[in-house]
């Protein structure tokens, strides 16, 4: 069997063992997820005392809090994919096995996105508790930008995960490179579900949706080809 | 590594770094000519004041500093992890340096401008918020850079961030436009420029080349530079 006629139809059979590996060691340690959650709603709680409700309406100032949050509970996560392959040269190991690289990338996001959507979705209903925002058709909208938003993130998130990995700072960098790569994402996001979240319809959001789907595409296809250049030859 | 090796760098260093570097000098001097021009012969804006002639600096710092700066750094680091050479990675990392300077000189004279003629140093407006996204990219290139050791692994990952950047920057022009609710008119940033005197305009174009020269001057210095330091890690490693 050529190399080729091998590699093809195993691309996404690669994908998803990885990105189920990943999820296993997860599953079986808990230690990313309990720590991103209990993060964000915490800060979901201590934001609440942050500010003067009499002066902002809550609903106002939910989008910022839950983008923000976010954020940087998805850095938290992140940081671990990589993390993980570094006791025991796990990585080595990872190379040496018959998968090709963007096989690898790919698996590595899919498990950070089932991690960030996992923390999003503990944070979304604990969001709307504490904020007391009304629960209404325009949740499945705000749903619609976060697993967007999510995808975009995760993409560059990984990518620049691998190359903090290989620094000497380490995951110290990594907010560094990737939050500049998450201003496109964030920005049209919290946007689109402060709009949401004020009783607009979908298509008031249009724009921002558009942004969200054409930096998907973009950074997905550009991340997966970086990433054989950010391992050792 | 012996101690013979820093004698001998040393004279490397000598030999591709000459004392004066009469490109830069030139440079300088028409920088300088320019802002003479600028401040001396040329009329101020009836309506902004002197704060105006200000726009000599700015607008060709930006141009300097967002595109041809930001350029060199992704090209030179697309083609560095195609053919891998060191040279691209060296032009990649002068430009992203002297770039950052002048990305720092457009955001400081636009402050002083933007508080003469706004009444404001900063405003969330579409051309200073991506001004000052880049500014946030190219420094965290240069802190990438700084955070590795290894020259191959530094070259590689950082190319890898500065093509990343190219596709990011269209990325920001559209989100930061989203913005325009606010800000309708972004061209208040160059309020003489539409109708400019012809005195005016020649400034310009002059303070436009004299930079230009300026920039290129200074990479030439850095990357000297950068030579150097690589000749001689080479030679401290043998």
């Amino acid at each position: 069997m050529s190399e080729l006629a091998f590699r093809a139809p195993s691309f996404l059979a690669d994908t998803v063992r990885i990105a189920r590996k990943d999820l296993l060691i997860e599953f079986r340690t808990r230690s990313g997820f309990l720590s991103a959650t209990v993060f964000a709603l915490l800060s979901l709680a201590i934001f609440r005392f942050s500010w003067d409700p009499t002066v902002v309406a809550s609903v106002d100032l939910a989008p910022g809090v839950l983008w923000v949050i976010f954020t940087f509970s998805g850095l938290l996560g992140l940081n671990r994919a990589f993390g993980v392959e570094q006791a025991n040269n796990a990585l080595d190991g990872l190379l040496a096995s018959p998968v090709s690289r963007e096989a690898i990338f790919a698996g590595k996001a899919l498990g950070n996105l089932m991690f960030v959507l996992a923390v999003q979705l503990m944070a979304l209903p604990t969001l709307a508790l504490f904020f007391g925002l009304p629960v209404g058709p325009e949740w499945l909208g705000v749903v619609a930008v976060a697993v967007l938003a999510a995808i975009g993130f995760v993409a560059v998130g990984t990518l620049f995960a691998a190359v903090a990995s290989n620094t000497r700072l380490a995951e110290m960098l990594l907010p560094m490179l990737a939050l500049p790569f998450f201003i496109p994402v964030l920005i049209p996001a919290a946007q689109a579900t402060s709009r949401l979240l004020a009783g607009f319809p979908l298509g008031d959001v249009a724009a921002e949706l558009k942004i969200l789907g054409a930096f998907d595409i973009v950074f997905v296809a550009a991340c997966t080809l970086a990433f054989p250049f950010t391992l050792e030859e | 590594m012996t101690s013979a090796s820093i004698p001998e760098a040393q004279s490397a260093a000598r030999r591709t770094m000459p004392a004066v570097d009469w490109v830069l000098v030139l440079a300088l001097l028409g920088v300088g000519g320019a802002m003479v021009r600028a401040l001396r012969y040329t009329p101020a804006d009836a309506m902004l004041g002197a704060v105006q002639r200000i726009l000599y600096i700015h607008v060709p710092s930006a141009i300097q500093g967002m595109y041809v700066a930001c350029t060199i750094m992704a090209v030179c680091g697309g083609l560095y992890l195609w053919i891998k050479d060191e040279r691209l990675d060296r032009v990649a990392e002068s430009a992203a340096e002297v770039g950052f300077v002048f990305l720092t000189v457009v955001l400081t004279t636009g402050a002083i401008w933007g508080k003469s003629s706004w009444g404001t140093a900063w405003a969330w407006e579409p051309r200073l918020t991506s001004a000052l996204f880049l500014w946030f990219v190219v420094l965290s290139y240069l802190i990438l850079r700084d955070a590795i050791e290894n020259r191959e692994a530094r070259a590689r990952l950082s190319a890898v961030l500065g093509v990343l950047a190219l596709l990011l920057v269209p990325f920001i022009h559209m989100t930061v436009y989203l913005f325009r609710g606010l800000h309708p008119e972004p061209i208040a940033l160059k309020p003489g420029r539409p109708d400019m005197s012809p005195e005016m305009l020649s400034t310009f174009l002059i303070a436009n080349v004299a930079f230009m020269f300026f920039f290129f001057a200074l990479v030439r210095v850095r990357y000297q530079w950068a030579s150097v330091r690589d000749a001689r890690a080479s030679m401290e490693q043998s």
